[in-house]
C-alpha cells in the first residue's frame, strides 16, 4: 500500500529538512522525499503547503487503564494523542494495579495494539505497587518491551532505594524517570508555597520539595552511572541542576509540561479552580520564564503532557480534595505552536527536537527521521489554524484542561503511523 | 455608598464604608439583645442553613442565636449527620439543600474555598464561617466592632497579632480587614507559625520578638494555638512557647496603658494567655467579642438578605 | 435616577454619609431647598405656623383624652415622629409642668416589606423607660396605609406591655389597607396614590412644612430622607 503526501513543508533537524517537497511511502516504510514525486497505484493527497515533521512522541502521560478506565482508558487516550499530532505515547505505571511487572506490560501492548490509535511505549513502576521498598521485576519487564522505569505520581522516597533502582536499571540501558517530590517537606502541599498559598489559605508545596530530589537523583546518576531523567521539572533552580549535571558529562535529561511552561501560580484564583491543581504545582512567572529559558538553550530535552484525566465529579469537589493533574494532549502542539514557535522564541526544527527527536532517544526507540527507509510516522501541522480550546471537542474521557477557552495557534490536521492515518482533516480514522 | 453585597466570603471584597455599614448597624441590634423579648421577625419566613462540615460549637451557636432573634427558619446540617460521610459529594449536598428553597447557608468547612464554590452552586446568600485556612470573616468583623466601639476610630490603630497565624483563617480575614481600616499590623510568631508571605495578608511589620513589638501596640490580638491543626508541633513545648509568645502578667509593664486583649476563643489558659491577662478588667475584651458575634452576625444577615437585589431567592 | 433603587427617597432608604451630606439634588426650588428626584414640589399644605398650632391642639387633646399627664409616655417613630414627639413633649411640659418620658422607636426590624426591598437603614429605638401599664402615644408625622403604624405596635409590644397605645399624627392622608386610625390628627389631608406627603422640619431639613409631592415614576411613598431635599 502506497502513500504520497505531495507538497509538504518537509521540517526535520536530524536530516537538515526544512523544504517543501513529497513524501512517498510505502510498507510503512518512506521510500523517497523529493521533488515532484509519483507513483503508480495508491493514496495521493495534495498538502498544500502544511507542514510535516516526524511523529511526535509524548513520553509523559497517564492512559488510566487497567483499573481507572472511567477517567481514560487506552482507547480513548490514545484518540486523544492521535487527535494532539502524536503517533506515540509512554504511559505511566500508575494503574490499578501498578505496572510492576511482565504481565502488565503485555496488557498495555496487547489493548493497544487492539484498540490504540498511536504507539504506546509503557514505562514500568520501580518498586513494586510503588511502595518504594522493593524493586520491580525490570529485567522481565524490559524483555516485554518496557522503555523506562519510574515511580511517577509519587517519586522514590529513600536515597537508598533510589541508589538500588539506578543501580538495578543501569544494566538494562533503560532510562530511570524520577518525579521529584520530598513528601517529607511537601507534606499536603497544594499549590506552590508563597503568595498564592498565603492568599488561599493552603498548604504549600515549596520549590524545594522538588529541587532536593532533582539534587539527589543527579547525585545518584553521579554514583551509579544509570541515565537519569527529571520528570515534569518545574523550578528555576531545579534547571540550573540539570544544566550543572549536563555540562558535567552525566546522562541526565528533563522535561517540562506546556502547563508548567504557559500558566503560573497567578492563574489560581478566588474561584479555586480545580483543573489547576497539577502535581508539581503551578509556579511563579520567573520560574515559567526560566524554564522557556532552558527550551530555548537546550537544557530542556522533552515538551511532555503529563496527561492526567480525571473524572468530572472528582474535579467538582474542594480543591484540597481535588486529585491533582490536568490533561494535555489535545492541546500541546498549539500551545507550543502559539506561544514559542510563532512568536519567534524557538525555530520549528527546536519544536521537532523537543517533541519528537529527543522523546525517543530518551526512550531509546528506534528513531524516525524524514529520510528514506526510516518509519513513516509522521504529523501533519496546519500552523495557522485558528481554534479555540473547548471541553466539548477532547476526545479524551476527561476535560480538565487548565487551558479551556484559549485561543490558539496551529494544530495537527493529519498523523500517520507507521504508514497508516490516525487522524485525517482532524478525524480520527476509525 | 450603598450596601451591595450578596454573600460574605472574601473580606477583601468589602470597602471601609461596608464595613462601618455592617458595624454601624449592628449597634442597632443592641437595643433588641437588651430587652425582655430578645427577637424581632423581621427574617419571619427566610430559611437559614447552618451547614457546619467541621466541629465547631461557638460559631455556630452565635449564629443560631442571630438567626432566631431575627426570626428566622434555620436548620442544623452537619456534623455526623454531613453526607460526605456517606459518599455524596460536596456539590450534590449543596444542589439538594436548594432543591428545599432556602435562602442562607452559613458555611464552615476545613477546606479552603469552600464557600465560593457554594455559592457558584447555590444561587443562594453564603457567609463564611471559617474555611479551612482561608478565611474567616464574621470573626474579622465582630473583632474589628470590639475594637472600634472601646476605641472610636480604627485608622491608624497598631494591632499586633500574635501567634499561629500560618496556620490561622482567623488571621486570613482579620488582617486584611484591619488594613482596610487603616490600621498598622505587627505579626508575631515563631518561625514554624508564619504563613509564607505575610505581607500578602497585610502585615506591615513581622517580627519574633513579642517584647519589642508590645510597646508599640493599641491593640494585642492573641491567637489560639490550635493544636489539633498542626501536623508535627511546631514548637517544642508549650511551655517554651508561653515563654517566648505568652501574654503574661509579667509583661503588662511593656503594654500601653491602654492597650486592649483581644482572643478570638476559647482560650488555652497558660499558654498564650495567663488568667490575669484573659480576665483583665480594663484590657480583655474577650466577652465583648463574643457578645460583638451575635450583633455583627444579626446585622450581617440583615444587611445581606434586605441587600440584594433579586429579593430572597435560592 | 428615576428606576434606581438606591437613590429613591420613602422606607427602602438606603444609608446616608454621616457627615450629613444630601442627596443628589440640584434644581432649586426657590425656598433655600430644591426639588428632589422623587418628586417635584406640588404644594405646601402646612406651614410652620399651622404645625406649631396643630401640635398645641394636639398637645391638650391628649392630655384631656388620659386625664392629665401622670401616665403617659411619648414614643415617636423615626424619622420625623421621634421629633414631632419630642415637640409635644415639650408643650405638655409647658402646659402640666410635668416631664413625660419620651421615647424613640425604629420599625425597620418589623417592617412587612423587607423581604421584598433593600434592607432599610437602621436607626436607633431608644426607650429607657418602662413600658409596662403606661398610657403609650405612639406620635407619627403622615398617616398613610397603616403598615408603618401596625409594625410599631408589634415592635412596642415586644418590648412591653403598655396599658393602652394611643396614636398621634400630624397628617392623615387616607388610603388605609389595615383597620388602623388615629387617636389624635393634626390635619386631614386629601391626597392622590401618585403624591406623597411629606413633612420637613427646621432640625433636620432647614425649613418648617407639609409639602404634597407628585411621585416620579419608579419611586415610593414614604417619609422624606433626612437632611433635607
Amino acid at each position: 500500500m502506497a502513500l504520497l503526501l505531495k507538497n509538504a513543508h518537509v521540517i526535520d533537524p536530524q536530516v537538515g529538512l526544512n523544504e517543501t517537497a513529497d513524501i512517498l511511502v510505502r510498507d510503512g516504510k518512506i521510500v523517497e522525499i523529493g521533488q515532484n514525486l509519483a507513483m503508480e497505484k495508491g493514496v495521493e493527497r495534495d498538502l498544500g503547503g502544511k507542514i510535516v515533521v516526524p511523529g511526535l512522541v509524548d513520553i509523559h502521560v497517564h492512559l488510566r487503564e487497567p483499573g481507572y478506565e472511567t477517567k481514560e482508558d487506552i482507547a480513548s487516550g490514545t484518540r486523544a494523542a492521535a487527535h494532539g499530532g502524536f503517533t506515540a505515547v509512554c504511559c505511566m505505571p500508575n494503574t490499578k494495579p501498578v505496572i510492576d511487572n511482565a504481565v502488565g506490560v503485555e496488557y498495555v501492548k496487547a489493548r493497544a495494539a487492539a484498540v490504540g490509535k498511536c504507539r504506546v511505549h509503557v514505562a514500568g513502576s520501580c518498586s513494586q505497587g510503588l511502595a518504594g521498598d522493593t524493586l520491580s521485576e525490570m529485567g522481565d519487564m524490559v524483555a516485554h518491551g518496557a522503555v523506562a522505569f519510574t515511580d511517577d505520581g509519587r517519586g522514590v522516597q529513600g536515597a537508598g532505594m533510589m541508589r538500588r533502582v539506578m543501580d538495578y536499571a543501569a544494566q538494562f540501558d533503560r532510562v530511570v524517570m524520577s518525579h521529584c517530590q520530598d513528601e517529607d517537606l511537601v507534606g499536603a502541599g497544594q499549590v506552590n508555597e508563597g503568595v498564592v498559598s498565603t492568599r488561599l489559605g493552603m498548604l504549600g508545596w515549596p520549590a524545594e520539595g522538588e529541587e532536593i530530589q532533582i539534587a539527589r537523583d543527579i547525585a545518584i546518576c553521579r554514583l551509579t552511572g544509570c541515565p537519569l531523567h527529571v520528570q515534569h521539572l518545574t523550578t528555576a533552580r531545579g534547571l540550573e541542576l540539570v544544566r550543572a549535571a549536563k555540562a558535567e558529562g552525566l546522562p541526565v535529561t528533563c522535561e517540562v509540561t506546556p502547563h508548567h511552561l504557559f500558566l503560573t501560580e497567578d492563574a489560581i484564583g478566588d474561584d479555586y479552580n480545580t483543573f489547576l491543581k497539577v502535581n508539581p504545582p503551578l509556579r511563579t512567572a520567573d520560574d515559567a520564564a526560566a524554564l522557556v529559558e532552558g527550551v530555548k538553550d537546550g537544557t530542556v530535552d522533552a515538551i511532555v503532557t503529563d496527561h492526567a484525566p480525571h473524572n468530572d465529579f472528582e474535579k467538582n469537589a474542594e480543591f484540597e480534595l481535588a486529585p491533582f493533574g490536568m490533561i494535555g494532549l489535545e492541546t500541546s502542539l498549539a500551545l507550543v505552536i502559539t506561544n514559542l514557535v510563532a512568536p519567534g522564541i524557538i525555530s520549528w526544527e527546536r519544536a521537532v527536537e523537543l517533541m519528537a527527536v529527543r522523546p525517543r532517544e530518551i526512550l531509546r526507540v528506534e528513531r524516525v527521521a524524514l529520510e528514506p527507509g526510516a518509519t513513516a510516522d509522521l504529523t501533519v501541522i496546519d500552523p495557522d489554524a485558528a481554534w479555540t480550546v473547548d471541553a466539548a471537542d477532547f476526545l479524551s474521557k476527561a476535560v480538565n484542561s487548565g487551558f479551556i477557552g484559549a485561543e490558539l495557534t496551529g494544530r495537527a490536521t493529519d498523523v500517520y503511523v507507521g504508514g497508516y492515518a490516525t487522524l485525517e482533516d482532524g478525524a480520527i480514522v476509525e | 455608598m450603598a450596601f451591595n453585597h450578596k454573600h460574605l466570603i472574601d473580606i477583601t471584597e468589602y470597602s471601609a464604608e461596608d464595613i462601618m455599614t455592617v458595624l454601624e448597624t449592628a449597634t442597632r441590634f443592641k437595643e433588641v439583645n437588651e430587652r425582655r423579648i430578645k427577637q424581632v421577625p423581621t427574617l419571619k419566613g427566610v430559611t437559614v442553613v447552618n451547614m457546619f462540615n467541621e466541629p465547631s460549637t461557638r460559631t455556630r451557636s452565635s449564629f443560631e442565636i442571630a438567626e432566631k432573634r431575627l426570626s428566622a427558619n434555620s436548620l442544623n446540617f452537619g456534623g455526623s449527620s454531613t453526607s460526605t460521610v456517606k459518599g455524596e459529594s460536596l456539590v450534590d449536598t449543596v444542589e439538594t439543600l436548594c432543591a428545599y428553597k432556602i435562602d442562607m447557608i452559613i458555611v464552615r468547612d476545613k477546606h479552603a474555598g469552600v464557600p465560593r464554590k457554594i455559592a457558584d452552586v447555590s444561587g443562594a446568600h453564603v457567609i463564611d464561617a471559617g474555611d479551612g485556612k482561608h478565611q474567616h470573616p464574621t470573626q474579622a468583623l465582630l473583632d474589628l466592632y470590639s475594637i472600634w466601639e472601646v476605641k472610636g476610630d480604627l485608622a491608624g490603630l497598631k494591632v499586633g497579632v500574635v501567634g499561629d497565624i500560618g496556620h490561622s483563617r482567623v488571621c486570613g480575614s482579620l488582617i486584611p480587614a484591619l488594613k482596610i481600616m487603616g490600621c498598622e499590623v505587627t505579626v508575631i510568631a515563631p518561625p514554624t507559625l508564619m504563613p509564607a508571605r505575610p505581607d500578602i495578608l497585610g502585615a506591615d511589620h513581622v517580627t519574633t520578638k513579642l517584647d519589642e513589638a508590645l510597646p508599640d501596640l493599641d491593640v494585642v490580638y492573641m491567637l489560639r494555638i490550635q493544636r489539633e491543626r498542626l501536623e508535627g508541633a511546631p514548637y517544642p513545648s508549650l511551655r517554651e512557647y508561653n515563654m517566648l509568645y505568652g501574654l503574661t502578667k509579667e509583661r503588662e509593664p511593656l503594654m500601653k496603658p491602654d492597650a486592649l486583649i483581644c482572643h478570638p476563643g476559647p482560650i488555652n489558659r497558660g499558654v498564650e494567655l495567663d488568667s490575669y491577662m484573659a480576665d483583665h478588667p480594663n484590657r480583655s475584651v474577650i466577652l465583648d467579642q463574643v457578645y460583638a458575634g451575635i450583633l455583627t452576625r444579626m446585622a450581617e444577615m440583615y444587611l445581606l438578605l434586605g441587600g440584594s437585589e433579586d429579593g430572597l431567592t435560592a | 435616577m428615576p428606576g434606581d433603587r438606591r437613590l429613591r427617597g420613602g422606607g427602602a432608604r438606603r444609608r446616608e454619609p454621616h457627615d450629613g451630606m444630601r442627596v443628589a439634588c440640584t434644581i432649586p426650588n426657590g425656598r433655600g431647598g430644591c426639588m428632589t428626584d422623587t418628586g417635584t414640589v406640588k404644594t405646601v399644605c402646612m406651614d410652620a405656623d399651622e404645625i406649631e398650632r396643630s401640635l398645641t391642639r394636639i398637645a391638650h387633646q391628649i392630655l384631656e383624652a388620659n386625664k392629665g399627664a401622670d401616665n403617659i409616655a411619648l414614643v415617636g417613630i423615626v424619622t420625623r415622629g421621634d421629633l414631632l414627639a419630642k415637640r409635644l413633649a415639650e408643650k405638655i411640659e409647658q402646659i402640666e409642668g410635668t416631664k413625660v418620658p419620651l421615647g424613640k422607636l425604629d420599625i425597620s426590624f418589623y417592617r412587612d416589606d423587607f423581604a421584598t426591598h433593600l434592607a432599610p437603614e437602621v436607626h436607633s429605638t431608644d426607650i429607657f423607660f418602662d413600658l409596662d401599664g403606661k398610657d403609650i402615644v405612639l406620635v407619627d408625622d403622615v398617616l398613610y396605609t397603616g403598615r408603618t403604624i401596625r409594625a410599631a405596635l408589634d415592635a412596642l409590644m415586644d418590648i412591653g406591655r403598655p396599658a393602652t397605645v394611643q396614636l398621634a399624627v400630624l397628617v392623615d392622608r387616607g388610603h388605609r389597607q389595615l383597620p388602623i386610625r388615629a387617636d389624635f390628627v393634626g390635619k386631614n389631608v386629601p391626597s392622590a396614590a401618585d403624591e406623597n406627603v411629606r413633612l420637613f422640619l427646621e432640625e433636620t431639613d432647614g425649613t418648617t412644612e407639609v409639602e404634597i409631592l407628585e411621585i416620579a415614576p419608579g419611586s415610593r411613598a414614604g417619609s422624606a430622607p433626612l437632611g433635607g431635599e
